[in-house]
């Protein structure tokens, strides 16, 4: 153990000027060359499959491989970059800091500010609930509290660059306005019912005591690189299953699915198509990273956007092992009620989309 | 000394108490380590994220997994006071 490891937690270690320029050296190198990965991607593959695999482009397999290598690459790549750098931008808030700036607020002006916050805070599905009864016990209204369980996981951050990076600048912004509308939305409207008597009775009875130590205090810039390494490796453990799945499914419908099939079945002219989408997608659990592949290779065979974006949201925002978890502190109807108001607000999106775009 | 964690039981739960284990071995210290899983009783504590360390009923850490060097630090630490 270095003299440097054992300083007392709370005391940074003295930061030689020397130390510094070389961490910021290394983290300018690393971030040069993810950039240079980035853009040599593609330009790397195209000589790859069809130069030195002989594969053409126009051919089935051709395409389908070009798409798989490429994706993949590409979606990795991404994927350590924007989780990196948000995991360590977010270890300067804590939950605790939120439910403070949330304590007290009206609902209106609480729903619009727990919506931003959902998306800044750090939060993992696994506080949900823990989460839950210190809003509510604190005095955070329900339906502000509702709204930051909403926005936390539909904007985040791994969606909104993997759409920025497959689709570029409009969708993305498209994605993150409605997002924020629907947890703003969903919440204030929640609130209004009035739902207080489904939720568990000890959730309002807990007694807060205890002070308890905020974990962004005692953090030095060491201690942050490090979070922000971690959290890329336990992200991408968790989800590379769900994305190999997801590249390769894009990657045959990309080669084998023939273009007017999903225009005829679920182009912009069905009216079902949205209502499809959502209903395949609200008990369907995947993380933004494996959907996304799928969403890219759907959209490049002319699947309406308004109808991707919904069938994406429902599977991000809903899911049937998060509504396990909340059954702990919400009752049933409380439940049925959220999952309604959530899922029809992801279908109006879904055709407001459809018909203005 | 009394050592709690405090985790509906995901692995970062599991990893903070493995952790909590070496920060003690490397102290040579003995513990007792309970797990708190009850969704109330962490509450209870003004605990929002998980996993938590709570020695002797006052929480030392929420939300993030230390090192074991880090740990012991702050049991060392908290002792001294």
């Amino acid at each position: 153990m270095t003299a440097r490891d054992s300083a007392a937690p709370g005391v940074q270690p003295p930061a030689t000027p020397r130390g510094r320029v070389r961490r910021v050296v290394a983290l300018g190198l690393a971030a040069l060359v993810w950039a240079g990965a980035l853009l040599v991607n593609e330009p790397t593959w195209d000589r790859v499959v069809y130069h030195w695999g002989g594969l053409s482009a126009a051919t089935r397999w051709g395409s389908a491989v070009h798409f798989f290598l490429t994706d993949i690459v590409k979606i990795i790549l991404l994927l350590v970059g924007i989780i990196f750098v948000v995991t360590v931008l977010r270890s300067y808030i804590t939950l605790e800091r939120t439910r403070a700036l949330l304590g007290g607020r009206r609902e209106g002006v609480g729903n619009v500010m727990a919506a931003g916050l959902g998306v800044a805070t750090p939060f993992c599905s696994c506080s949900a609930v823990p989460a839950f009864i210190g809003f509510v016990a604190a005095g955070v209204p329900l339906g502000v509290t509702l709204s930051f369980l909403i926005a936390s996981p539909l904007v985040n951050e791994v969606a909104v660059v993997l759409l920025y990076g497959l689709f570029g600048f409009k969708i993305a912004a498209l994605y993150v306005t409605s997002g924020l509308l629907i947890a703003i939305g969903a919440g204030w409207l929640l609130g209004r019912m009035r739902l207080e008597r489904y939720v568990e009775g000890f959730v309002f009875t807990t007694t807060l005591r205890g002070q308890p130590v905020p974990p962004g205090t005692a953090l030095s810039f060491t201690d942050r690189m490090r979070l922000g390494r971690e959290e890329v490796a336990i992200i991408l453990r968790k989800i590379w299953p769900y994305l190999l799945a997801g590249i390769t499914l894009g990657a045959i419908i990309h080669g084998w699915v023939p273009e007017a099939f999903f225009v005829r079945y679920a182009g912009s002219d069905n009216p079902f198509a949205p209502l499809v989408a959502v209903a395949i997608g609200v008990p369907l659990y995947s993380n933004a990273a494996g959907i996304l592949p799928l969403i890219e290779a759907l959209h490049a065979k002319g699947l309406a956007t308004g109808t991707l974006l919904a069938f994406m949201m429902s599977t991000v925002a809903l899911s049937l092992p998060e509504m396990i978890l909340l059954r702990r502190v919400l009752k049933p109807p409380l439940l049925a009620i959220f999952t309604a108001v959530v899922a029809a607000a992801i279908l109006a999106t879904g055709y407001l989309f459809n018909a203005i775009l | 000394m009394l050592i709690k964690i405090l985790g509906p039981g995901c692995a970062n739960c599991a990893a903070l108490e493995h952790a909590t284990h070496a920060a003690l071995a490397q102290l040579g210290w003995q513990a007792a380590v309970e797990h708190v899983t009850d969704y109330a009783a962490i509450a209870g504590y003004g605990v929002m994220s998980t996993p938590a360390l709570v020695v002797d009923e006052q929480v030392l850490l929420t939300g993030r997994v230390p090192q074991a060097g880090q740990l012991a630090d702050l049991l060392a630490a908290h002792t001294q006071q």
